[in-house]
């Protein structure tokens, strides 16, 4: 059991990756949106496991994705901190029925998923355009970056997600 | 101690997110100043065989335009040739021209960021080193800005850091081309003299003031120009005559006088 949990976050990891730096890097939809699917990563990862293994593996993930699309440490300080926040995030979403041991993510509504994976994603992207932009003078460029590839992220990440999501009739 | 150790352990996810973030911070702040040398790219040999397999793959799609994009500057260069007095070549020494030009592809491409970088499929082996030129058949490019063995990691137009000698083509008048970020196939011209007359469809060469590019490659036209009242300078648009969405073969452009420029600029600058 606890193989097949490492095997399923491994494939998940090197396939998360693959999809994101050879299919939407290049998509560049409207001149400028890439989402960044990546995030499922840390929408999926199981929530029993040691925190300070997951925010590592979060931070090698970003680190990955950086080295390929030459934006040195801009996913990886975003991934990291949005790992660090994970159970704050969850604790909003879903209330404090979470930390029971019978909690799964595919008993809590459509509503609540979808909304822990828009918090996730604006986050994530609201650190990243900042580092990258890298000034407030931009603040409308800012806005418009983050706003945008959010909800390209989002609306790829819900499809994505309803499309693994099988063991549930 | 003891308290000290318990501190810790108990706050040991706090420091280990705080540690990770400062270290993820300091990288990027150093990415964002010019130059640094920098490890981790995209042209090191694991992204660059992955990107590598995926162009190979995909340069099967555009094959025709490719070929087409390549005749068209095949026959631009026979038509000089045949213009030109000389005979042949056979007669010409190469080792004479301080050009050298080596044929490479893009297997990476962005310009979607604010400091974008194009990974190319020729390395150190090839002899490429940093501050290469790289140019496609219509015009500039950017400059390699870091290498491995196999690839390397040039730095394009499209990005903050860019900072390239151009001059209106058939006058002297130079100036630094930057780019603002806002459009992909607009780059901004600085610093030439409210004095020059300007129009639009002016074509903007580069200039002779760097050891990088050779004097005269294209780089775009004069899409529109500012002249704020109150200042001594232009700031002009100029349309690329790239698409920078899509290009597939390049040139890098080796200057073999580059390194005697380079310690007599050093020199200069070590006197004053």
């Amino acid at each position: 059991m606890t193989n097949n949990l490492y095997l399923k976050n491994g494939l998940r990891f090197v396939l998360l990756i693959l999809a994101q730096v050879l299919v939407f890097n290049r998509l560049n939809f409207l001149g400028f949106i890439n989402p960044m699917i990546y995030l499922l990563f840390l929408y999926w990862y199981p929530i029993k496991q040691r925190r300070s293994i997951f925010i590592i593996i979060s931070f090698i993930l970003g680190f990955i994705i950086d080295i390929f699309s030459d934006t040195l440490a801009f996913h990886s300080v975003a991934c990291v901190t949005m790992a660090y926040f994970r159970p704050a995030i969850m604790r909003f979403v879903f209330g404090v029925n979470y930390e029971f041991q019978s909690f799964k993510l595919s008993n809590t509504t459509k509503a609540q998923q979808i909304a822990f994976l828009a918090f996730l994603i604006i986050g994530h992207h609201a650190i990243f355009f900042m580092l990258e932009i890298f000034s407030f003078s931009h603040l409308l460029l800012l806005l418009k970056k983050t706003i945008s590839t959010s909800a390209g992220t989002l609306i790829l990440g819900i499809l994505i997600i309803s499309l693994f999501s099988a063991e549930k009739e | 101690m003891q308290q000290i150790i318990n501190f810790i352990l108990r706050n040991k996810t706090t420091l280990l997110y705080l540690f990770l973030l400062t270290l993820g911070i300091s990288m990027s702040v150093q990415s964002h100043s010019y130059h640094r040398a920098r490890f981790f790219n995209s042209a090191n040999w694991l992204s660059g065989s992955l990107y590598g397999v995926q162009s190979d793959i995909s340069s099967y799609f555009n094959l025709r335009e490719e070929n087409e994009k390549l005749v068209e500057e095949n026959t631009r260069l026979r038509n000089l040739l045949f213009n030109l007095e000389i005979d042949s070549l056979e007669g010409v020494v190469k080792d004479s021209f301080p050009f050298e030009v080596i044929p490479a592809k893009i297997i990476k491409n962005s310009y979607a960021l604010r400091n974008n970088y194009i990974t190319i499929n020729k390395g150190a082996v090839n002899g490429i080193e940093q501050d290469m030129g790289v140019i496609t058949s219509k015009g500039i490019l950017g400059i390699v800005e870091h290498t491995s063995n196999g690839f390397a990691a040039v730095q394009s137009l499209l990005n903050t850091k860019s900072n390239i000698n151009a001059k209106i083509k058939n006058t002297n008048n130079f100036g630094s081309l930057k780019w603002n970020t806002d459009r992909f196939d607009v780059v901004q011209l600085e610093d030439i003299p409210r004095i020059v007359e300007l129009y639009i469809g002016d074509t903007i060469v580069t200039g002779a003031m760097s050891s990088i590019f050779p004097e005269n490659i294209p780089i775009g036209t004069i899409k529109k120009f500012d002249l704020l009242a109150s200042e001594n300078f232009y700031t002009i648009d100029v349309a690329l005559f790239n698409d920078m969405t899509n290009i597939k073969n390049v040139y890098i452009i080796k200057n073999r006088d580059s390194d005697e420029i380079q310690i007599l600029e050093e020199k200069i600058e070590n006197d004053q």
